[in-house]
């Protein structure tokens, strides 16, 4: 369902996202399929238990077969018998800088994916359409290389201590005020692993008697930061704001379960791109909401700082709000930054606060100088301040890719979920012996994607994700397109039954390639 | 030509390999599961031709006999 809404004055511009749904046929096969595969499934364990066949996974010792049964439930069945089968797919070995095109090592596998053997070779120059190098600053040259080969001579690589102990570093003060005045907010603070700063620093912030709202869909991270809090937790729909509406007038109403106290604290947790579909959050609804039951906002930017927005400042700017309305913006350095870690950004008091509570500032190393040089020279070339305007060009450059290759699947006739706008793509396989065999093709093509399926994903809706960067040329994308193409026809991918003509409304400067017939 | 043909039969049996999942299996397991899928549909195309023709003639008489019985109750 298409939802183009230009109501209220929330929105400043159209919302276009779509979820189309499976094709009933589509569906029944998957099931077929996963029927199959479950049979088989059971057939080999029963080979493996009574010996007809040498067991290759992990099993419990002699002595512990009468304790309870560690790999019996469904994960477990999951793993040896159907993702041992494709994982070829996964964990591939690349011996270069994972930039617009990547080297990866070959190997095979003579037992059915059990063991792998390297033949040796390099597969050279595969166009990557899998790692999450938005704005193309994952580079071996440069100006970022350079800045931050300097600071590695002058500093090491080590840190050594924690943020609290000896490892509060100049560098590490230069680049949370520089993460502060890009973000707009009154102060931020960095930490050394993105999934640390969610998982350790929600606990710091909501305890017992606190509410969390959390999305359908939230990263690992959220979940794991939001169980160890010890807050109660409710679910709302994804991005659906009469869901989460109704949980909040539940909330304030009823109060806490038994006692009926009100709720010391209500917290709101989103993403800005949700990576495994594309979707941006309805942020201007959310923030109507959160002014109106007076509630808190924490904004998980992952995905979409650097990536969205005319100046690449993330999905505030996107929608044209001000910061000052989300009270705890957090974002990590791993996706358009080319480095490693993350940041919660804020008002002073709160991040004073975080710097003594937060067990990541207390616990955790902090982060090592050159990644830290490497973060504050990319911030300093997207807002424009190193002189140049490389900064302003590559985000505009990913837009236009965005738009561009979106638009160019759509027509092909392939099922695309999630937003126009957001630089994650993923195109639908739902069967699993498509998701083996679209990774695979894709290899011989030279082109390197990423599939997933079960449990990252529900089980019948697996599908390969594409994310684009400002790094990839035109005729990289056409290449690329012109592949997919080919093996979308190979093995069927093709299911949408609408073909989309573009929209009206749209301002004629966004396409400014033009129309290719091929 | 005739590798056209080859080609595009060759490109049925991947469909039919890729929508039942039988892409992933070892070799022999998509033996076993040819066999059985042979077998079936072997088994539903005899039945078919055995009881079908039967079945559809002993339909017709029996609306026929409906139909052709009215005009006579009527007069």
């Amino acid at each position: 369902i298409n939802h183009i809404v230009h109501n209220g004055g929330l929105y400043k511009r159209p919302f276009n996202e779509a979820f189309e749904e499976t094709p009933m046929l589509v569906a029944v096969l998957t099931y077929v399929g996963y029927g199959v595969l479950t049979l088989f499934g059971y057939l080999r364990d029963f080979m493996r238990q009574w010996k007809i066949e040498k067991c290759q996974n992990a099993t419990e010792r002699e002595e512990q077969k009468d304790f309870v049964p560690l790999y019996q439930d469904f994960e477990n069945f999951y793993n040896r018998n159907l993702y041992m089968r494709i994982r070829d797919s996964w964990n591939r070995p690349i011996c270069s800088v994972p930039g617009a095109k990547v080297d990866m090592m070959e190997r095979v596998s003579h037992d059915y994916n059990w063991t792998f053997t390297y033949t040796g070779r390099v597969i050279k120059d595969i166009i990557n359409m899998g790692s999450y190098n938005y704005l193309g600053f994952a580079q071996k040259a440069g100006a970022c290389q350079e800045a931050a080969a300097k600071v590695l001579s002058q500093y090491g690589a080590g840190v050594c201590s924690t943020r609290q102990e000896m490892g509060n570093l100049d560098k590490h003060e230069e680049l949370e005020k520089l993460v502060a005045r890009f973000l707009g907010v009154e102060s931020a603070m960095a930490y050394g692993m993105g999934f640390a700063t969610n998982s350790m620093n929600i606990p710091a912030l909501v305890g017992k008697g606190c509410l969390i709202l959390s999305d359908e869909l939230n990263h690992a991270s959220l979940v794991l930061g939001a169980r160890l809090s010890g807050a109660t937790i409710r679910i709302f729909k994804h991005n659906n704001m009469q869901s989460l509406e109704k949980l909040l007038k539940d909330a304030i109403v009823h109060g806490q379960p038994r006692t009926r106290r009100p709720w010391k604290k209500i917290l709101i947790l989103v993403e800005g791109i949700y990576s495994m579909e594309g979707s941006i959050v309805r942020l201007p609804e959310v923030i109507a909401l959160k002014k109106k039951y007076k509630s808190y906002l924490y904004l998980d930017e992952a995905h979409s700082i650097g990536a969205l927005g005319p100046s690449g400042r993330g999905v505030v700017e996107y929608f044209g709000l001000s910061p000052e309305d989300v009270d705890v913006m957090m974002g990590t350095f791993t996706k358009s930054f080319g480095a490693a870690g993350g940041y919660i950004g804020g008002k002073k008091e709160l991040i004073d606060y975080l710097r003594t509570y937060s067990h990541s500032a207390a616990y955790a190393t902090s982060m090592s100088p050159p990644v830290v040089e490497q973060i504050i020279t990319s911030v300093k070339c997207i807002m424009g301040e190193d002189g140049t305007t490389v900064g302003r060009a590559r985000v505009q450059q990913l837009a236009e890719n965005t738009r561009y290759f979106r638009r160019r699947l759509k027509e092909m006739g392939f099922i695309i979920y999630g937003n126009e706008d957001s630089p994650v793509v993923p195109l639908m396989l739902y069967m699993p012996a498509k998701i083996g065999a679209f990774g695979r093709e894709m290899l011989k093509r030279n082109i390197g994607v990423v599939v997933v399926g079960f449990p990252a994903t529900p089980i019948i809706e697996s599908r390969a994700r594409f994310c684009l960067s400002a790094a990839h040329t035109k005729e990289m994308l056409d290449t690329a397109l012109k592949e997919i193409n080919e093996v979308g026809d190979l093995l069927q991918l093709k299911y949408s039954r609408r073909r989309l003509v573009p929209l009206l409304d749209r301002p004629f400067d966004e396409t400014t390639y033009e129309e290719t017939e091929d | 030509d005739v590798k056209r043909v080859k080609d595009y039969l060759y490109w049925l049996y991947y469909q039919y390999l890729l929508a039942t999942c039988s892409y992933v299996l070892e070799p022999w397991e998509q033996s076993i599961f040819h066999t059985v899928t042979v077998t079936v549909v072997a088994m539903v195309v005899y039945t078919a031709y055995v009881f079908v023709p039967i079945h559809v003639r002993l339909a017709l008489e029996f609306f026929s006999q409906i139909f052709g019985a009215q005009p006579k109750s009527t007069v």
